[in-house]
């Protein structure tokens, strides 16, 4: 692998690598900061494990496009989480692990069942546990998929982004003086179910919170308002996964667990540059 | 005229009441203190009536032109926001969300309402500070300068001195003596400081299982649900 770093600009698939890989960091920054802050993080680590079992269920049926399939499943579980959590007597927490484990294990099975893919049962496991390598293969139409959805995201966080900081800072005092909050609620599951199911191609499953919680963390240590934490947690996000996809491209690694090391250095040079800042 | 009416409200958790036969009436211009022991239920009456919670029984009425949302609201103290990154100036803004002027971003009139509230509290230098910095008494006067957004007709503080010091407690009460005196805003408060209740209020609710509702502080200082102070100490001075 020695090719210049220009040269790879030259290739379409880097360009589409690019494009998602930007809009798809920077919507789970944003919208990371919100659930960080509103303890709802578990909620996405369960919905990654729903994403992966519903994949294996979308592989099993032979799908065209998985995330037909994937998307509403996992929007669905997001809502259902979210009920569980509120009003019935499973603590949130443990009704998302139930689902989290369950999914995983259904999916496993799915897949060793599923006879059009048992030559590599273990490859296609570890592709959508870890992010696939499939992602340089990205069809134009997956591409145009993720941006659409990626461009609606982040719109409408910027769109509601005063009523969110409302509901997120005081839900109660939110509600009292007339914001819906539970409605907002909802929007914040479904779109956590949306953001994971476009990360799932570009890290995998199980890395998917990474990309929700690290950023976000890392601008926590740099800043105390809520607009500067959000911008700092979007700039850092995006920087980490360019930095990851040319890192992933060289070094020949896998894409997801490259972009989440990285990201993973950074939160800790943002904890230790915050430490010195605090003295 | 009334702007709440509590017609025979009862309260509780699952089933279980806390709180039966609550019945009062808040008029335009009124202080009511809601006094009580301990998980009497105040703090549940308090979310009652800015529809938090829906009363087992009963109803609560909104009279005089009020709309649920004209209550501005000083929660109990809780430590949920106390890791939360937002400045003073973002979290006083939050209170304007549902204005008029307030559609997607703030408005100018928003903006100068977040400024005039912080003014106002007396924070106007604070503006840019992490809220989780200040102490507990600035951060208490924030949230009030919130609830000032909010609305300017009634406001429900849920014990807003608790954990202040005496100097702070003491501008805290100033403050909303100013604020119902001056500004006519009419105030629901939660306390356990009698003489701030002397002091303050128009009327009182003394909650308990079964509470008593006084039109005005004389009769609750003559009642027997007024706290006395053992023979040989001075009884409050006010009463
Ligand atoms: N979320 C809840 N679920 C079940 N029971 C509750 C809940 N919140 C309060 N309670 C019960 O309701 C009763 C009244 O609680 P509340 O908080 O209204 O009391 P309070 O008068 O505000 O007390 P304090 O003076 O300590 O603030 C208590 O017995 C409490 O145990
Ligand atoms: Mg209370």
């Amino acid at each position: 692998m020695k090719i210049p770093l220009v040269e790879y600009f030259s290739y379409p698939f880097v360009w589409y690598l690019l494009i998602v890989g930007v809009l798809v960091s920077l919507c789970a920054a944003l919208f990371g900061v919100v659930l960080i802050l509103k303890r709802f993080s578990f909620i996405g680590d369960g919905l990654s494990h729903v994403a992966f079992g519903a994949t294996a269920i979308a592989t099993a049926l032979s799908f065209t496009d998985n995330l037909f399939l994937v998307l509403p499943i996992t929007v669905l579980c997001a809502v259902l989480l979210l009920k569980t959590g509120q009003h019935t007597r499973i603590k949130g927490d443990a009704a998302v692990a139930v689902v989290s484990v369950g999914a995983l294990a259904l999916g496993y099975l799915i897949l060793s069942l599923n006879p059009s893919s048992s030559a590599n049962v273990a490859g296609d496991v570890c592709d959508s546990l870890f992010g696939s390598f499939a992602i340089l293969v990205l069809t134009p139409f997956d591409v145009w998929v993720c941006v659409i959805l990626s461009l609606v995201v982040i719109g409408l966080f910027i769109l509601l982004y005063h009523k969110i900081f409302a509901v997120t800072f005081d839900e109660d005092f939110a509600r009292a003086i007339g914001v819906r909050a539970s409605l907002y609620n909802l929007f914040l599951a479904v779109i956590t179910a949306v953001i994971i199911v476009l990360a799932m191609n570009l890290v995998g499953s199980l890395l998917i919170s990474a990309l929700i919680v690290f950023p976000a963390l890392s601008a926590m240590f740099l800043f105390r308002s809520f607009k500067k934490v959000v911008l700092c947690s979007a700039i850092l996000s995006v920087i980490c996964a360019v930095i990851g996809i040319f890192g992933s491209l060289m070094l020949a690694t896998p894409i997801g667990p490259t972009i989440v090391v990285v990201d993973m250095l950074c939160f800790g040079l943002c904890f230790l540059t915050g430490k010195l800042l605090k003295k | 005229m009334s702007q709440i009416i509590c017609r025979d409200v009862s309260l509780g958790y699952d089933g279980q009441t806390v709180c039966e036969h609550v019945s009062f009436a808040v008029e335009t211009g009124d202080c009511l203190c809601i006094v009580g022991d301990n998980g009497s239920g105040k703090s549940t009456l308090m979310r009652a009536l800015l529809n938090l919670k829906s009363p087992q029984a009963g109803e609560i009425l909104f009279g005089d032109g009020t709309r649920q949302k004209d209550i501005g609201y000083l929660p109990q103290q809780n430590d949920s926001q106390k890791d939360f990154p937002a400045s003073v100036f973002e979290v006083v803004l939050s209170g304007c969300v549902m204005r008029e002027d307030f559609r997607i971003f703030p408005g100018k009139k928003s903006r100068r309402s977040a400024k005039d509230a912080l003014r106002e509290m007396g924070l106007s230098d604070l503006g840019r500070r992490p809220f989780r910095t200040l102490s507990g008494g600035q951060q208490q006067r924030v949230l009030l300068a919130r609830a000032l957004c909010a609305t300017q007709k009634i406001l429900v503080l849920d014990e807003p001195t608790a954990g202040l010091d005496p100097q702070a407690t003491e501008e805290m009460y100033e403050t909303i003596r100013r604020l119902h005196r001056e500004l006519g805003i009419t105030i629901i408060m939660v306390t356990h400081d009698l003489s701030a209740v002397v002091r303050l209020a128009t009327r009182v609710l003394h909650m308990s299982h079964l509470p008593t509702f006084y039109h005005n502080v004389e009769d609750y200082c003559a009642s027997a649900d007024f706290p006395r102070r053992k023979e040989g100490t001075n009884e409050d001075p006010a009463c």
